[in-house]
């Protein structure tokens, strides 16, 4: 009993010399297949790959490959829109119906006709849904009652949408290219559903698209394989295979990339990006993202309740430092709640560090000594960083700043409890419109425990009658340049009376090597193509 | 006693081992300030979207009906589904647990292989060279983070001297060719005779696995030494000596063969280790395990695959110890006498 493991031993042992022998163990291929496209990136957020639930930045950017939408904007400029699947639309006289006719011929990549229907299915399925990226359609005022009878199929190739108020037609058409508004292949999908669930539970790990790439397999946290789609209407995916490698750790995905065995590292911390600068053989390109940082002053503390208070916070913070620094190619410096890109975006930045201006407004409030506060903060790169640097600034004006580091989940509960004093947060667009940005930090509809929305303005207690009437309004502003003026004003107001510090806006940086070619990171997490990418 | 009564109280002590470290963990994973919703509706979703969604996780129930709810579910079978990953736990663990595993066995072959007859050389020549390269070894081993180690042992021997593969399991070219059916990749490409896919595999696997080798070696070998020590100052060592027998027969027979007994707990112990995961070297070699599933999940308080992991990492501990034991029976004569006169 005891000798009969041996043999087994051996022969395992001969196998793996002899496999030794045959392949050697010396070096892998120093560069990836010519037909793979391979990119090292941490995806560990997604969680599912259904469009009409997926909200995660990762998840963003596979949808984008994979699904087709109504409209898609340019990626070199977000304010203009194209048809995508639409072949026209038209917006009636009384700016709440909006008519699609769709391009003829169009195929899934099962094979099934793209029609009206799968257009009018997928919009109503997102609604009754109702997973998170859902508001961005119901804020048109479906609901499950009504959506059917709104979304509507008006011949094969044609369907109409109907919203509740007469918005501006940009902000309406703007949201119809998240990936909520994806299209789904409707006999595919329903043939997956179980218990009534809209082939929910089927498609949180499948597919069912139209899109240039076709999604092979997600295997959480190792792989996302996608593969072209010859079905594809348009220009097909310029190589065969893209494939996703989860690599968390950000010098890991350096090695891989520096060795060729990635073609494209999206994760480098800024050191990484400095030391390959000198390296001919990668590339970099980068790309103003939808996402702005801030910290931000719970208004239920009595303290950072006061004007003054909130003012001299923003003179406490010594931005071109941080700009030189901590956030030299990953940022810029950004005072405004709307980021550069969309529309209305301010570019004033007056604030800088002036610690007697800071000193004399807390003597205003009451404050000469200054005061002690605590700050929730992620322990990640670079936001760590700017949060020590401005803990040595306050103390400069008399205040005391503990910090209290966590892990992103945790900061992220209490903050939404507001049960916080300050926090350092980012937020980033959900859709490419204003209304996303003001929607949040500029609306706060009900300052309530219990109030049904929770904005960042409500997690900081920050009731403001005024400026949520001025969001509504601008939202509904049919006319470009009026409402442009009205973010303009917005963001003034802002800028001199929120409880928020803007502190910058992220530039999303990719390194490739340098016989890739075609990439270009898009403003937001779901316009990154990489069926556009190929290699020399 | 019969065996059929030994038997019945060894399977009632792992029941309610395995019972107690459900409810730690259990207990622990809801009293997290994480909110396990945030996992899956994220930042934005609308207050409805969230209140939805806890109801739909029972997360309203009181604790104690949540914990009742659940090991009802674990005694016919179900551990219910990761938030994270969209699939039932058991498939994830199914996933994850073999690259730990291949990872893990290397790693203790290099780690006891070496580290045994390391620590024993150590002990008989004590103080001389081969015994302060063990202690330095040793203090390495302590001191130094994993993390660094993995990262400096890639920038050598991947990027600059190009001797292994990087990080990963294997390379993208055989990504779709092997098809896995046991998920331990050098069994799968063996059994498919797809040397050249082994030989990726293993160039892959040698230098993970050599670290976590380095770092049980250097705790093998110094209980190797001292536990031969401690034999070799014994009354029989000496006899053995005054019969003539020679010294390797001594050290090799007679010393190492009762060191064993304590050492294979050693082993043992340092084997379940490796196997629930080491996450920072899953971290830097990109390497889809146990450890990292783990960490991840419990990092976004995702109960179900953090409870199904700690019961495989249970079990592990459980199935070592027993396997162990039974070592400890066929190793130590003695033992094995005890159970007979019980």
């Amino acid at each position: 009993m005891k000798r009969s493991p041996q043999p087994i031993v051996r022969r395992s042992l001969a196998t793996a010399v002899m496999a030794l022998a045959l392949a050697g163990i010396a070096p892998g291929h120093a560069a990836t297949p010519r037909d793979t496209l391979v990119v090292a990136f941490a995806f560990d957020d997604i969680i599912t790959m259904d469009p009409a639930e997926a909200f995660e930045i990762s998840a963003g950017e596979i949808m984008g490959n994979v699904y087709d939408r109504l409209v898609r904007f340019d990626v070199s400029d977000p304010s203009k829109l194209y048809g995508d699947v639409a072949k026209s639309w038209t917006v009636g006289a009384d700016g709440k119906t909006y008519a699609f006719e769709l391009k003829p011929g169009l195929k899934f990549a099962s094979g099934n006709p793209l029609t009206a229907e799968d257009v009018a299915f997928s919009l109503q399925r997102a609604v009754l849904l109702d997973k998170t990226p859902a508001f961005i359609l119901t804020q048109f005022g479906f609901t499950k009652e009504n959506v059917k009878e709104r979304i509507k199929q008006t011949g094969p190739l044609t369907l109409t949408i109907e919203t509740e108020k007469s918005f501006a037609p940009s902000f309406v058409l703007n949201c119809l290219t998240a990936n909520v508004a994806a299209i789904v292949d409707k006999k595919l999908v329903l043939s997956k559903e179980a218990n009534n669930d809209l082939g929910y539970g089927w498609l949180k790990t499948n597919y069912a698209g139209s899109g240039p790439l076709k999604l092979k397999e997600w295997r959480a946290n190792e792989i996302v394989a996608l593969e072209r789609n010859d079905n594809y209407y348009g220009e097909k995916s310029k190589l065969p295979r893209v494939i996703y490698r989860h690599v968390k750790e950000a010098a890991t995905q350096r090695l891989l990339l520096e060795k060729g065995d990635a073609d494209i590292a999206r994760n480098l911390t800024p050191q990484d990006l400095t030391a390959l600068a000198a390296n001919k053989e990668i590339k970099t390109t980068s790309t103003p993202k939808g996402t702005v940082y801030y910290f931000s002053l719970n208004q239920k503390n009595p303290i950072l309740a006061k004007a003054e208070v909130r003012e001299a916070m923003k003179w406490l913070v010594d931005y071109s430092a941080i700009g030189d620094t901590l956030i030299k190619n990953i940022g810029v410096v950004h005072q405004n709640f709307l980021p550069v890109g969309l529309l209305g975006a301010s570019t004033e930045n007056p604030y800088k560090l002036d610690v007697d201006k800071a000193k004399a407004l807390l003597a205003k409030a009451g404050y000469p000594n200054g005061f002690k506060v605590t700050i929730d903060m992620r322990t990640v790169q670079p936001v760590q960083g700017i949060t020590e640097a401005f803990q040595q600034t306050a103390k400069r004006a008399g205040i005391d700043v503990e910090i209290l580091p966590g892990d992103g989940k945790q900061t992220l509960t209490k903050y939404r409890a507001r049960t916080h004093d300050m926090y350092i947060g980012q937020w980033g667009a959900d859709y490419w419109d204003p209304h996303t940005n003001a929607d949040t930090f500029a609306r706060n509809p009900d300052n309530a425990d219990d109030a049904k929305s929770k904005p960042l303005a409500w997690r900081n207690a920050w009731a403001i009658p005024e400026l949520t009437k001025k969001s509504d309004a601008a939202v509904l502003e049919r006319d470009p340049a009026k409402r442009k003026a009205m973010y303009e004003e917005m963001q003034a107001d802002f800028r001199k009376s929120s409880p928020f510090v803007m502190l910058y806006q992220q530039t999303e940086v990719a390194a490739m090597r340098s016989d890739v070619d075609g990439l270009k990171l898009g403003p937001t997490s779901d316009t990154t193509y990489m069926f556009r990418v190929s290699k020399k | 006693m019969r065996a059929s009564n030994v038997l019945g109280r060894f399977l009632v002590v792992i029941l309610l081992t395995y019972l107690g470290l459900l409810a730690v963990t259990f207990f622990i994973g809801r009293v997290i300030p994480i909110d396990p919703v945030l996992a899956i509706v994220g930042d934005r979703a609308p207050e409805h979207v969230v209140a939805r969604v806890r109801e739909e996780l029972g997360l309203n129930k009181p604790l104690w009906e949540q914990f009742y709810i659940y090991v009802s579910k674990v005694v016919h079978g179900d551990f219910g589904t990761s938030v994270l990953t969209s699939n039932p736990v058991m498939q994830d663990i199914r996933r994850t647990f073999p690259a730990t595993f291949e990872l893990a066995t290397l790693g203790i072959i290099i780690g006891a292989g070496i580290g045994v007859p390391l620590g024993v050389w150590a002990a008989v020549k004590r103080g001389g060279l081969v015994d302060q390269i063990v202690r330095v070894m040793g203090l390495v081993g302590y001191s130094i983070p994993i993390f660094w180690l993995g990262l400096m042992a890639l920038v050598v021997f991947y990027a600059r001297l190009g001797w292994v593969s990087g990080p990963g399991r294997i390379d993208i070219v055989y990504e779709y060719t092997l098809v896995p059916v046991t998920g331990l990749l050098l069994l799968d490409s063996a059994r498919a005779g797809e040397w050249q896919a082994f030989g990726n595999a293993l160039s892959h696997l040698i230098l993970p696995a050599s670290l976590l080798g380095y770092f049980s070696l250097a705790y093998i070998s110094r209980m190797t030494r001292s536990f031969m020590l401690n034999e070799l100052a014994q009354e029989y060592i000496v006899a053995a000596r005054a019969k003539g027998l020679s010294e390797a027969r001594i050290i090799w027979r007679h010393a190492l063969r009762n060191a064993m007994v304590p050492l294979v707990t050693v082993i043992a112990l340092s084997y379940a280790g490796l196997l629930e995961g080491s996450v920072l070297t899953e971290t830097v070699f990109a390497w889809p395990g146990l450890g990292l599933y783990l960490t991840n999940s419990l990092q976004n308080a995702d109960m179900n695959a953090v409870l199904g992991a700690t019961i495989v990492v249970g079990s592990i501990f459980v199935g070592l110890n027993l396997l162990s034991d039974l070592l400890y029976q066929m190793l130590d004569p003695r033992t094995r006498a005890m159970v007979q006169a019980r």
